[in-house]
C-alpha cells in the first residue's frame, strides 16, 4: 500500500498516454479532476493486488463515449460515484475498491479521482495494460466475468442500469446508451471479488504508468533521451526512427481510420515504416513486412521529449521513434486474440509476438 | 488616389509603411517605440506621410499590428479584475473556472466566478434551460465585487450560442456597457476549459487594448489622417474593426510574427511555402498556405494558461545572427545564447571576445556589412575546420526547421527574411534540403509593417454538425456558407470572398453521427 499525491497523478497521465498507444483519450480532465479531489480530500491509497480481501467487492469505474465531449461537457463530478453506488445498492454491499478497466488514456485517472472522493482505495491494476476501444475488451471478459450488472450515470442525475445476456450486448445497448446522454457517459461495471481481481487483472499497471512519467518528465528536466529509459521500464523494442510524412484518415462507423507514413531517420534512412490505426495503433510495417501488430502495444513518441503523439495528433513533419511494447499474456492466449487480436479489427494476418518479429533484426 | 498605411508597434522599433490601391510600397519609416507608444506611432506616421509627400486625406485606411496584450498578460500588468459565468450546470462542477491558472495571475484577475443552468450538448439539445434568474443574480455579485470586466462561457456554445447570447442580453441590461463582456464562442473552439480561459483573458486585457487603441485613433487625428477607416490585424492575418478589436483584444496576441510571414509573402508574390525569419536571437519559421500563416492545432499556453487559441503555426530555435558558437566535445554548439545587440561591441570582428554565428558568416566570406568598425583580420586566427563546422551547423538547424514545418515532402520555397539572414550562406541557397529555391525580398525589414497593410478580411466557424437530420456534404455545405456570411459581414466584398481552409475532424468512440467542421473564408476589404 501506498499514497498518490499530485506529482504522482500528473506522471501517470503522461504514462498512460504512452500505454494508450495512440488513443484512449487525453488524461487532461481526468488528470484536474483527480488533482482537484487529491487538494480537498487527501491523498488517494494504491493498494497491490495482493492486498485486495479475497471476498471484497472491488467496482470499476471508467468514462465511455467521446473523449472530444468529454473535454467540452466535463463532468459534473459526482456521476462516477452515482453509478458506482448504483451498483452498491444492487448488491447491497459497500465497494471496498475501485480499479481502472484501462490503464491507457483517461480512464487511468477517472478511478483515481473516485477513490479520493469516496475515501477508498485503488488497486494497482487494469484490465487492458493499455487502451481499446470495446468493453468486452479486457482481461475480465477472459476470464468470464460479466460486465454486468453495469450502471451509467449522466451529469443531469439520469442512471441506467444493465444487465444484458453477455458483454457485447453490454458493449451495443451502453453505447447507444451513451448517445442520448449526450456522447459520454460515467460507468461501472465488471463487479468483481477481490479473488477475481488478482486472478484476471493485469497488476502494477497504475505503478508501471507513474513509473513511465516521471521517467520522461526527469529526462525533459535534466535534457536526456527519454526513449531508451521508457524502452528499458517495460522491455519495448524501438521500432522504428523517422519523420511522419503522409497521414490518411477517414471514417468508418465512429472510428478514426487511418493510415501514417514515416520515412527513416538516422540508422533507418532509407527505410519506411506504416502505421495502421482505429482509434488506436494497430499494425507497424517495416519495409512491406509486419513487425508489431495489436495487441502488443504501438506507441508513437516524439523524439526530443519522449511525449507520445495520439492518432489524432499525427501530422507530416513530426520526427517520432516508434516503440513497440510486449503486452500482457493474457492477450496472447487463444480467448485474447479472439478479443483484440489483429482478425478482431479486420486485420487477416496471424499474430505473432513483438518479440519473435523483432528477433530478426537484432 | 485611395492608400493604406500599415503600422507594426514593435518591441524596440515602430514602422509604418504606405501602400497604394494596387497594393504598391510608396514609402516606408523606422522610428524607435516610445513607452507611452502613441508618440512613436506619431513619429512613424509624420515620417512616412513625410518621406511620401502624400496628402493625408488620401489616406483611406489604417492597420495597426501591435503586442500590448501579449506583453500585458505575459507581464502580468494592468489587466483587469474579471467576473467569470458558466453555463452548464448540473455539467461541469468538476472543474471550477480559474483553477488551471497560475497562481499569480489569479491574483490579478481575481476568482469571481458562477456555473448556472444552461449550455447544451454536442447535437445541440439543451443541457438545462437557461436559469436568468441565475444571470441576474451573477450581475449583482459582479457589480458588488468590483469586477471590470466579464467571461460567459457555455457547454458546446460553438455549437449552440444561444445561450451565451442571452446571457449576455441581460448582463448587458443590468450593467449597461461600462462592463465589457466576452463570449467564449466568438474567440474559442471545443475544449471548454481551453475555450474559457482564453475568454478570461481576453476579459482580462479589455482595457490595455483600450488604451492602446484609443492612442492609435488619437495619434491618426494628430498626424492629419481623418478619412481612413481604422483596423487591427489579428492572429490569422486578417483584419478586425476598431469596434471588434477593444471587444476582442485577445485576437492581437500573435499578430507580430503572423504580420512578418504575410508581408514575407506578399514582398515574394508567394502563396505557398516557408518563410525563415533570422532574428538576432531566434530563427522563427512558419509555413503559408493560400497567403495565410498556417496554424497550430494543439493546445497554446499563453502566460502560462492553457487555451485553444488559434495560433499561427511557428517552430523557433535559439539560432540568431548573435547567437554564440562553442566548441563542445569536438562538436560545434550553437546558441540559444546570444549576445543579441550587444553583436556591435561583443563580436569578434567589432574586437570583442565572444565568437558570434555573423563572425563566422564574415569569416566564411559571404556575408558583407558595411560597419567601419568591423576589421576582418580579427577572424584570421579562426581555425578554417571550426568555421567550416559552424557553417554546417548553421545550416543543419534552419534546413530541420524547414523540414520540420512543411507539409508535404515536396520541395518548397523559401522566403528568408531578418537581419540575422546573412548567416545562412547564398552559395548553399540552391543546396537546401527539401527547398526549390530561396527568396531574399527587398524591403524585408518591413515585412511586420506591410504584413499589417495587407490584411484581409475573415470570417470562420467551428462547429459540431450531427449528421442525423442531414449528410455530410450539406452540413459541409452549410459551414462554407455561414463562414462566407462571417466574411461578408466583417466588411469583405462579396466576390473577391473564398474558402482557405475547411478541416473536419470525427468524434471518435461515438457511432458516426456527429462530425466538427472548421471552416475559414477571406476577401479583400472594401476601402
Amino acid at each position: 500500500m501506498r499514497l498518490l499525491n499530485k506529482e504522482s497523478v500528473e506522471d501517470i497521465a503522461i504514462g498512460a498516454a504512452i500505454l494508450g498507444t495512440g488513443g484512449g483519450g487525453d488524461p487532461y480532465i481526468g488528470k484536474i479532476m483527480a488533482m482537484n479531489a487529491i487538494e480537498e480530500e487527501g491523498p488517494i491509497t494504491l493498494l497491490d493486488p495482493s492486498e485486495v480481501p479475497d471476498d471484497a467487492l472491488i467496482i470499476p469505474t471508467a468514462m465511455m463515449g467521446a473523449p472530444t465531449v468529454l473535454v467540452e461537457k466535463i463532468p459534473r463530478g459526482d456521476e462516477i460515484l452515482e453509478a458506482l453506488r448504483a451498483l452498491e445498492r444492487r448488491f447491497g454491499k459497500k465497494a471496498y475498491a475501485t480499479i481502472s478497466c484501462e490503464a491507457g488514456g483517461v480512464n487511468s485517472t477517472v478511478p483515481l479521482a473516485v477513490a479520493a472522493r469516496l475515501h477508498i482505495p485503488v488497486v494497482d491494476a487494469d484490465g487492458m495494460g493499455r487502451a481499446f476501444p470495446e468493453i468486452q475488451m479486457v482481461t475480465f471478459h477472459l476470464h468470464g466475468i460479466t460486465a454486468s450488472p453495469m450502471a451509467m450515470a449522466d451529469e443531469k442525475g439520469n442512471a441506467v442500469l444493465i444487465e444484458a445476456i453477455d458483454n457485447y450486448w453490454v458493449e451495443r445497448i451502453s453505447r447507444a446508451v451513451t448517445v442520448v446522454m449526450g456522447g459520454s457517459a460515467m460507468i461501472a461495471l465488471y463487479p468483481m471479488t477481490g479473488a477475481q481481481v488478482k486472478e484476471a487483472a493485469i497488476p502494477r499497471t497504475i505503478t508501471l504508468a507513474e513509473q513511465l512519467g516521471r521517467t520522461v518528465r526527469e529526462a525533459r528536466e535534466k535534457k536526456k533521451d527519454p526513449i531508451k529509459e521508457v524502452l528499458k521500464i517495460v522491455n519495448g523494442f524501438e521500432l522504428f526512427k523517422g519523420k511522419i510524412v503522409d497521414v490518411q484518415r477517414r471514417t468508418v462507423a465512429g472510428f478514426a481510420r487511418g493510415e501514417a507514413r514515416l520515412e527513416g531517420i538516422d540508422e533507418y534512412k532509407g527505410d519506411e515504416l506504416i502505421i495502421r490505426f482505429q482509434n488506436e495503433n494497430l499494425v507497424a510495417i517495416r519495409n512491406g513486412r509486419i513487425i508489431a501488430s495489436v495487441p502488443d502495444l504501438i506507441t508513437v513518441l516524439e523524439i526530443e521529449t519522449g511525449l507520445p503523439i495520439t492518432t489524432e495528433g499525427l501530422k507530416y513533419g513530426y520526427r517520432a521513434v516508434v516503440v513497440g511494447i510486449p503486452c500482457h499474456p493474457k492477450w496472447r492466449t487463444p480467448e485474447g486474440l479472439e478479443t483484440v487480436g489483429p482478425k478482431y479489427f479486420g486485420y487477416d494476418i496471424e499474430y505473432v509476438p513483438i518479440e519473435e518479429r523483432m528477433r530478426g533484426y537484432t | 488616389m485611395s492608400l493604406r498605411i500599415g503600422i507594426d508597434v514593435g518591441g524596440t522599433h515602430t514602422d509604418a509603411v504606405i501602400l497604394d490601391k494596387d497594393n504598391k510600397l510608396v514609402a516606408a519609416y523606422k522610428t524607435p517605440t516610445t513607452p507611452d507608444v502613441t508618440t512613436g506611432i506619431i513619429n512613424a506616421l509624420n515620417g512616412v506621410l513625410r518621406e511620401s509627400g502624400v496628402d493625408p486625406s488620401e489616406i483611406r485606411a489604417a492597420m495597426l499590428g501591435t503586442t500590448h496584450c501579449t506583453n500585458a498578460i505575459v507581464e502580468r500588468k494592468r489587466l483587469t479584475k474579471v467576473g467569470v459565468l458558466r453555463l452548464g450546470k448540473p455539467a461541469t462542477l468538476a472543474v471550477k473556472p480559474l483553477t488551471t491558472f497560475p497562481e499569480d495571475l489569479r491574483k490579478v484577475i481575481g476568482n469571481v466566478w458562477r456555473i448556472i443552468p444552461g449550455g447544451h450538448e454536442y447535437d445541440g439539445r439543451e443541457i438545462s434551460p437557461l436559469d436568468e434568474g441565475e444571470v441576474e443574480k451573477f450581475a449583482e455579485e459582479a457589480v458588488k465585487q468590483g469586477v471590470e470586466a466579464i467571461a460567459i462561457c457555455g457547454v458546446f456554445s460553438p455549437v449552440n450560442p444561444d445561450h451565451e447570447k442571452r446571457a449576455y442580453e441581460i448582463l448587458a441590461e443590468k450593467l449597461g456597457s461600462r462592463i465589457p463582456i466576452t463570449l467564449s464562442h466568438e474567440i474559442g473552439s471545443i475544449g471548454l476549459i481551453e475555450r474559457e480561459n482564453a475568454a478570461i483573458l481576453n476579459a482580462a486585457v479589455v482595457k490595455v487594448a483600450e488604451s492602446a487603441i484609443d492612442a492609435f485613433v488619437k495619434a491618426m487625428k494628430e498626424a492629419g489622417i481623418e478619412k481612413a477607416k481604422l483596423y487591427l490585424t489579428q492572429n490569422d492575418g486578417t483584419l478586425m474593426s476598431v469596434e471588434y478589436a477593444k471587444r476582442y483584444p485577445i485576437r492581437t496576441i500573435a499578430s507580430g510574427p503572423t504580420n512578418s510571414i504575410r508581408g514575407a509573402a506578399f514582398l515574394t508574390g508567394l502563396t505557398d511555402g516557408v518563410v525563415v525569419d533570422i532574428g538576432g536571437t531566434t530563427t522563427l519559421v512558419g509555413m503559408i498556405v493560400k497567403g495565410f500563416p498556417r496554424e497550430s492545432a494543439i493546445a497554446v499556453e499563453i502566460g502560462g494558461v492553457r487555451t485553444n487559441f488559434r495560433m499561427p503555426d511557428l517552430i523557433s530555435i535559439g539560432c540568431g545572427g548573435g547567437s554564440l558558437v562553442k566548441v563542445l566535445d569536438g562538436g560545434i554548439e550553437i546558441g540559444p545564447e546570444s549576445v543579441g545587440y550587444e553583436l556591435t561591441t561583443k563580436g569578434i570582428a567589432w574586437g570583442g571576445d565572444t565568437l558570434t554565428t555573423t563572425d563566422i558568416a564574415l569569416a566564411g566570406g559571404y556575408a558583407k556589412i558595411d560597419d567601419p568598425r568591423i576589421n576582418l583580420d580579427r577572424l584570421k586566427h579562426l581555425d578554417p575546420d571550426l568555421v567550416s563546422k559552424a557553417i554546417a551547423k548553421i545550416i543543419e538547424r534552419v534546413e530541420g526547421c524547414i523540414d520540420k514545418i512543411k507539409t508535404s515532402p515536396e520541395p518548397v520555397p523559401v522566403v528568408l527574411v531578418g537581419g540575422g539572414g546573412i548567416i545562412l550562406p547564398p552559395y548553399y541557397y540552391d543546396k537546401l534540403k527539401g527547398v526549390s529555391k530561396v527568396i531574399r525580398p527587398e524591403h524585408f525589414q518591413y515585412a511586420n509593417a506591410i504584413g499589417a497593410a495587407i490584411a484581409q478580411v475573415s470570417g470562420e466557424i467551428d462547429r459540431v454538425f450531427s449528421l442525423e437530420r442531414m449528410s455530410r456534404d450539406e452540413a459541409i455545405k452549410t459551414a462554407k456558407e455561414m463562414a462566407i456570411n462571417e466574411a461578408i459581414k466583417a466588411g469583405a466584398k462579396p466576390d473577391t470572398v473564398e474558402v482557405v481552409d475547411i478541416e473536419e475532424i470525427p468524434l471518435a468512440y461515438l457511432p458516426g453521427n456527429a462530425v466538427r467542421i472548421r471552416v475559414k473564408a477571406c476577401g479583400k476589404l472594401i476601402i
